[in-house]
């Protein structure tokens, strides 16, 4: 069973956020990682791209397949998490406490449009 | 959608092995029994199985047998010797691909068995059919009484002597076969590593199944049987080659005869060669680590050449390439291209097709 961690935000298209301040911590779940099997590249957005809430950022990539990665807010990238670009097995590992950017966020209300981990858990015992 | 797809002999097998199940080619297959890769190095290192029997077996036989299976292959079976095997292709008449196959040459007279893509046997067998009239042959497709696995890695031939006792098989070459019992074993495979298919009812490859799995030998998905045969420079039916892609395109002309003898795409393909082919199909190699894709496209100057139509982060080698077809003016090898990955796009060169030295037995 995937787990989840409580406190955070979640999308439908399995991305979490942690907030801090005006600033969010995006990563993807532990159900995504799972059904997406060993991780062998992460495709990462750049440091100042602007973001729309729902847009594709970058993906992650299995030996098989490809999936996108879709921002749950809209605003700018001020950091990502380089580490994963050596070593994607990192979200494999530990798909919450390897995060893969960070986003000033324009608009903080889009949160609200987001899951929290109980209804996250129900939306992915449903799939 | 699921009641539809074909079981084979091995299904119950793969469920109790826990597999992860998909379609393909008709069938419900398994694509990986752990992961892609701990099962793709199995066979690069020690011995893997697959469960092959979805391919299809048509076997062709008769008085015009010969005169027949060169009508439709595009290789040349005049004076094949029993026991041999050749690969190749059928060909429409504008040169684009019905499929890719291996003829075996039977141990009878005006015998031969053709082995073919899973998603074309019913094709293969009408278009078969079609072409017999006014040849004195018999055309059947046996494919639902055959079971099938394909035992490769460096270990198959310590495997298929001592585990599943055929010594015979230590002493066949690269594409010969002996039959034996109602069973053919066969030195091909799909993986670029030294192996065998082994071809039998579907009790004995039950048994042989349980007996290489008890040895150690590691099942193996059609996950790593793609990621294996790509790396080894090996086509892929709706890949590489299809109906809209000749073998001179793919770069399988050594397999197309056609100074030799007539074949039906033969005209089409000389009529290629002369005016000169238009595409090719290329290796591509990026420095960076993304991940090219069946359908990317590959660009030069921001203007699409090409397409990828297999690609991965190659397994044994850790290097990014795939194989494209790509317009004729950028195939030298050294060409600079690019290609498009989602947003972004990579810079890569032409390369080889085979990304992987292979490693048979002559």
């Amino acid at each position: 069973m995937a787990k989840t961690v409580e406190g955070l935000y979640y999308s439908e298209s399995h991305e979490w956020v942690k907030v801090e301040g005006n600033v969010a911590v995006v990563g993807i779940t532990d159900f995504a990682q799972h059904a997406m099997g060993d991780l062998s590249y992460v495709d990462m957005p750049e440091v100042d791209d602007e973001l729309e809430a729902g847009e594709e950022f970058g993906a992650v990539e299995s030996v098989k397949a490809a999936s996108d990665l879709f921002s749950p807010v809209s605003g700018t990238v001020v950091e990502i998490n380089e580490e994963l670009e050596d070593a994607p097995e990192l979200l494999n590992q530990d798909a919450f406490a390897n995060w893969i950017m960070k986003v000033e966020m324009s608009d903080p209300s889009e949160l609200e449009a987001l899951m929290d981990a109980a209804a996250y858990e129900e939306m992915c015992a449903n799939e | 959608m699921e009641e539809n797809l074909l079981k084979t002999c091995l299904y119950d097998k793969h469920v109790a092995l826990g597999a992860l199940m998909s379609p393909f080619g008709g069938f419900i297959m398994p694509i990986q029994y752990t992961n892609i890769t701990d099962e793709h190095n199995a066979v690069r290192n020690r011995a893997g199985m697959f469960d092959v029997s979805h391919m299809g077996e048509i076997s062709v036989c008769g008085p015009d047998a010969e005169k027949f299976v060169n009508h439709v292959f595009s290789n040349n079976v005049a004076g094949m010797e029993d026991g041999r095997i050749l690969y190749g292709m059928m060909l429409y008449p504008n040169g684009t691909t019905v499929d890719d196959l291996l003829v075996y040459k039977e141990f009878e007279p005006d015998s031969y068995l053709l082995v073919v893509n899973a998603s074309n046997i019913a094709k293969d067998h009408e278009w078969l059919c079609a072409q017999a009239e006014g040849y004195d042959v018999n055309v059947v497709n046996e494919s639902d009484s055959w079971g099938q696995i394909a035992l490769q890695g460096p270990d198959a031939e310590r495997h298929a002597v001592e585990t599943l006792g055929l010594p015979e098989a230590a002493a066949l070459g690269f594409y010969t076969y002996y039959r034996k019992d109602g069973m053919i074993v066969s030195r091909t495979g799909y993986t670029g590593e030294d192996g065998f298919e082994i071809y039998a009812s579907h009790e004995v490859i039950n048994e042989m199944w349980d007996t290489l799995l008890a040895a150690g030998v590691v099942p193996c998905g059609l996950g790593c049987r793609d990621t294996l045969r790509f790396e080894a420079g090996l086509p892929l039916y709706g890949h590489e080659l299809s109906d809209e892609i000749t073998p001179l395109e793919a770069g399988l002309g050594m397999f197309a005869k056609i100074k030799d003898k007539d074949f039906v795409g033969r005209d089409a393909l000389v009529a290629q060669k002369e005016a000169g082919l238009t595409r090719k199909s290329v290796g591509i190699e990026l420095q960076d680590k993304a991940i090219p894709r069946a359908g990317y496209p590959v660009e030069v100057d921001g203007v699409q050449v090409g397409v990828v139509t297999t690609g991965y982060r190659s397994i044994s080698t850790d290097r990014s390439v795939c194989v494209a077809m790509v317009d004729k003016a950028y195939t030298e090898l050294g060409t600079q291209v690019e290609i498009r990955i989602r947003k972004k796009v990579f810079p890569g060169i032409v390369t080889r097709r085979r990304f992987y030295e292979t490693n048979y037995k002559k």
